[in-house]
């Protein structure tokens, strides 16, 4: 495998002294869509924010390209790695063009607040998720998916290789779900660049990742391409849900077929 | 086999909670004692029980009869009648800070009795006591008022708000008034401590029904406050007329509240910090969650009462002014200790 | 080489070699009207008194030019000049203070007197003027500043479990503010009652009787601390965003949050020791200046700045004429109107 983007090492991380995730050893493939999927609870946010460095581990280490990621000077990471947390909420009344301006943080400093460089980056980033149309409107008063979008552009104008989302997609319609999850494809496919996400949705996970990382209680249980991982008895184990994996007809990629009660005729 | 066991748990927490009740009564039976058999003149523990069965005209026994129990049973009262309104009021406002004292009540009872010094000369505690009921009214009212009328309706960010504006608006009039009269200044700033000594068992008896009042329709309001507490939306699924809830529990407040300030002048921080002890025991169920307010209420202001009365004697410090010196330190802890985020 | 270009942006950029910034168009208009009102207020105030100036007349003593009739020098310059500067400048910085509280802790009702800096400040200045009569005035915004900072730093170590969070400290804040209330009240409960008037009239904050010396005093703080926020506002806005994004978009938040908190607490503390718990400015004019120019802190802190100090100079003027000759504390004043618009503007504009 190519040099892996993200390298977590006997990662243990906790909340009030109580672990959620122990001596986890993982690698993040560089350019890959990589999607984190799992039952509630079983630490893929936890995950996520410790990769992002947002979470000081118990023990262990997280490394981006081989430097520790907590020894390394948060501006430096911050041009590398960007996250976007779940349900971020705006200052009301900020525009979509200062929300995006945002992203340009570690880039500035005291004396330099407004270079070129962020300016052209935030049109960019703007002309990418097409809100140049909304760019003087407040976040607050867009749709869903066009606020959704709005973050996105503002990790865009970061400008960094790595991206982390977490359920970038939650409390969107379809029609803007599919629209997100193609953007982050896009990015991935024309810029190269590395996408980690938590997703809810195991189908739009096997559609999407190249690489899927199945958790349960704190641990990785699989890993691999979607193929391969989405498997009948995985299903089963590590979401103690019954179905079948078909191929999905206009894709190609597995897709997972809940059976459930009602379609077993048990009541 | 998971049935069995929650019925056991909830069973055997039943059963801890209504024993730890017991247990606090017997502790507020023993401050009531502690507070009528300790002060300027210690009294034995047997002479109290003598003085209250079969009194025999000897001073100690009229001390007993006519200033330390008064006392005492007008701290018990206040303590738990501040208490519980606090408990009802961090329920309707969803927020711990919320207190009779943020919510703008006791700043209204205070004006109206500043006032009351200020423009009419009142100058006992039977006519403080009617204007303090009615300031307590009015700002309840009002703060309702405008609470309401932010968007969203009554939430409780519109209510705390309002309650917020309105108690600096108050004391500001206040003060106000304070700066430019220094009669009313000197006469009432002893008052505005807040204090349960020298209180006339007549005034107390006069007051009880309002705050029993309160009392009672506080606690039969427990359950539905409980329901309250799951958010607006789900209580109207649940088809409670929350409106109704709302005004019942504001009268109660009102009742506890404004009737506590009429005794015994503005005493916060009761209100805000009991029923945070009271949570960790019980959890936020307010069928619990009241009644040991009260109860631990009441202990409080015992408590505070007497260490007001033994701490510098034989002066005697308002007992409105100790309780913050004491329950500060166990705030700040308590916040250190369990507030993560 | 200098550009400053209209871009299709809504914002203003200025480019140097060595600097660049940006601000939104609306901020140099309205700080310019602010501005205006402040002055007109400030001249008619200076004017205002037992011996009434003519505005015109006002302008020409503080310019040093000749005036027609007597010489009005000793009025306008050594008595009501620094009387309003004073007043402009605190609500300056208790404008300032509230914007970082706000931004900070992002609460909208959060104010500067949550850190506890008012209740350090009062707890001091009333025990000196209680307890201690005998000491000079002079010593009385030493005395208060000192409380504030001491009240702060106890409430920022108290509140520390591994690193603050907005809730704590303000939670911290409010435990301390009930404990020097309480011993505030002690003392104006048992104190002389005179010393008690004295004291009230500080607690709710007054100019009344502030000279040059308290100007050149508090002038420093204000400018430096003034400028320390104002360059820090690109951090604010990262704050603002919340703990996770601020660290992800690479902000160092204790460090930022410690030298904002420091911040807010020399203003607010210099303030009150100047001039007394003068209340609301801090709360009202971040809101104010919000709805002018949105809330991107280049442009908000120095329009909530402005705003602060117009409001506190034209309480001042309030206060004056009301029930002249009889001078109502500007601290009053900014109560009982903040409090109902205060309440008008988060009714209007709840989402």
């Amino acid at each position: 495998m190519i040099d892996p983007a993200l390298t977590a090492r006997k990662l243990t991380l906790a909340y009030d002294s109580k672990p959620i995730i122990e001596g986890l050893d993982l690698a993040i493939p560089a350019g890959k869509i990589t999607v984190l999927v799992g039952p509630n609870g079983c630490g893929k946010s936890t995950l996520l924010k410790g990769l992002g460095r947002l979470l000081k581990p118990q023990q262990g280490f997280v490394y981006l390209d081989s430097t520790s990621i907590f020894k390394l000077p948060t501006k430096t990471v911050a041009k590398q790695l960007g996250l976007l947390p779940q349900g971020p909420t705006a200052p009301e009344g900020l525009t979509v063009r200062e929300l995006v301006a945002q992203g340009r943080y570690p880039y500035q400093n005291w004396l330099q607040q407004w270079s070129e460089e962020d300016e052209k980056e935030v049109e960019t980033a703007l002309t990418i998720t097409e809100l140049q149309a909304f760019a003087e409107r407040p976040v607050d008063s867009l749709s869903g998916g066009q606020r959704q979008r709005a973050w996105i552009a503002m990790t865009l104008a970061q400008n960094t290789q790595i991206l982390l989302l977490d359920e970038p997609t939650t409390f969107l319609d379809l029609a803007h779900q599919i629209e997100v999850l193609d953007l982050l494809y896009d990015l991935n496919q024309k810029e190269g660049r590395t996408i980690v996400m938590v997703l809810h949705e195991l189908n739009q996970a096997c559609r999407y990742g190249d690489h899927l990382i199945a958790m349960k209680d704190g641990d990785v249980y699989a890993q691999g391409k979607p193929d391969t991982v989405m498997t009948k008895t995985l299903v089963q184990e590590v979401f103690g849900l019954e179905c079948r994996i078909v191929d999905d007809p206009v894709a190609g990629t597995p897709l997972c077929i809940p059976v459930g009660r009602k379609v077993l005729g048990i009541v | 086999m998971e049935r069995v066991e929650n019925r056991v748990f909830i069973q055997s927490r039943t059963t801890l909670l209504t024993t730890g009740y017991v247990v606090g009564v017997c502790l507020l039976l023993t401050c009531l004692l502690a507070s009528v058999a300790l002060g300027v003149a210690d009294i034995a523990p047997l002479d109290v029980y003598r003085a209250l069965v079969s009194p025999d005209g000897s001073t100690e026994h009229l001390i007993i009869r006519t200033v330390r129990l008064p006392r005492s049973i007008t701290a018990l009262l206040v303590g738990s009648a501040v208490a519980v309104a606090g408990a009802i009021m961090q329920g309707l406002t969803r927020n711990p800070l919320a207190d009779p004292g943020i919510l703008g009540i006791n700043s209204g009872a205070a004006l109206a009795v500043v006032i009351s010094v200020f423009l009419f000369d009142a100058a006992s505690l039977d006519v403080y006591a009617g204007f303090a009921l009615v300031g307590a009214a009015i700002a309840a009212v009002t703060v309702y008022g405008l609470g309401s009328l932010g968007r969203g309706g009554l939430t409780p960010l519109n209510l705390t708000i309002a309650g917020a504006a309105l108690t600096a608006l108050v004391s500001s009039l206040t003060t106000g008034i304070l700066i430019l009269s220094q009669r009313t200044l000197e006469e009432i700033r002893f008052w505005l401590a807040g204090s349960v000594a020298g209180r006339d068992i007549e005034l107390v008896i006069q007051v009880i029904p309002y705050l029993l009042g309160g009392l009672i329709l506080g606690l039969a309001l427990g359950k539905q406050l409980t329901t309250l507490s799951l958010g607006d939306s789900v209580a109207k699924g649940l088809g409670q007329k929350t409106v109704w809830i709302k005004v019942l529990a504001a009268i109660s407040v009102v009742l506890l509240a404004g009737g506590s300030v009429a005794i015994a002048g503005p005493i916060g921080f009761i209100g805000l910090i009991d029923p945070l002890f009271v949570r960790i025991w019980t959890g936020a169920a307010y069928r619990w969650n009241l009644p040991y307010s009260a109860l631990c209420g009441a202990i409080l202001l015992l408590l505070a009462d007497i260490v007001a009365r033994l701490v510098i004697q034989p002066q005697e410090l308002p007992v409105g002014l100790v309780m913050p010196l004491l329950g500060a330190p166990l705030f700040i802890y308590l916040i250190r200790s369990r507030v993560r985020r | 080489m200098q550009k400053t270009k209209s871009s299709p942006f809504p914002w203003l950029v200025l480019r140097t070699q060595v600097l660049s910034a940006r601000l939104d168009r609306r901020v140099p208009k309205v700080l310019l009207a602010i501005g205006m009102v402040t002055l007109a207020a400030m001249v008619w105030s200076v004017g205002q008194g037992e011996y009434p100036v003519p505005p015109l007349d006002v302008v020409r003593t503080v310019l040093g030019l000749p005036t027609a009739t007597s010489d009005y020098g000793f009025i306008v310059n050594t008595l009501r000049l620094p009387r309003t500067l004073v007043a402009w400048g605190v609500g300056m910085a208790l404008a300032i203070a509230g914007t970082i509280t706000q931004g900070m802790s992002r609460n909208p009702i959060a104010a500067p007197s949550i850190i506890g800096v008012n209740a350090g400040a009062s707890l001091a200045a009333v025990s000196l003027i209680v307890v201690f009569p005998g000491v000079p005035i002079a010593f009385l915004p030493f005395a208060a500043f000192m409380g504030a900072l001491t009240v702060a730093v106890l409430i920022y170590l108290l509140a520390w479990n591994g690193g603050t969070s907005p809730v704590r400290l303000i939670l911290v804040g409010v435990g301390f503010s009930l404990v020097a209330g309480a011993l505030t009240n002690l003392m104006v409960t048992f104190g002389n009652i005179y010393d008690v008037s004295q004291a009230l009239v500080w607690l709710i904050g007054s100019v009344y009787g502030r000279s040059w010396a308290q100007v050149l005093a508090f002038a420093p703080w204000l400018i430096v601390f003034g400028l320390f926020s104002l360059v820090l506002s690109r951090e604010l806005n990262a704050l603002q965003m919340g703990d996770d994004l601020a660290r992800s978009l690479g902000s160092r938040l204790e460090w930022q949050r410690g030298l904002l908190s420091f911040s807010a607490v020399a203003l607010a503390g210099s303030a009150v020791a100047t001039a007394g718990g003068i209340g609301f400015v801090g709360l009202m004019a971040p809101h104010i200046a919000r709805q002018l120019v949105g809330p991107s802190h280049e442009g908000l802190l120095p329009t909530a700045a402005l705003t602060g100090g117009m409001v506190v100079v034209v309480a001042d003027l309030i206060g004056r004429l009301l029930f002249a000759p009889i001078e109502l504390p500007c601290g009053i004043i900014t109560a009982v109107v903040g409090a109902p618009y205060f309440l008008y503007l988060l009714i209007r504009d709840r989402k």
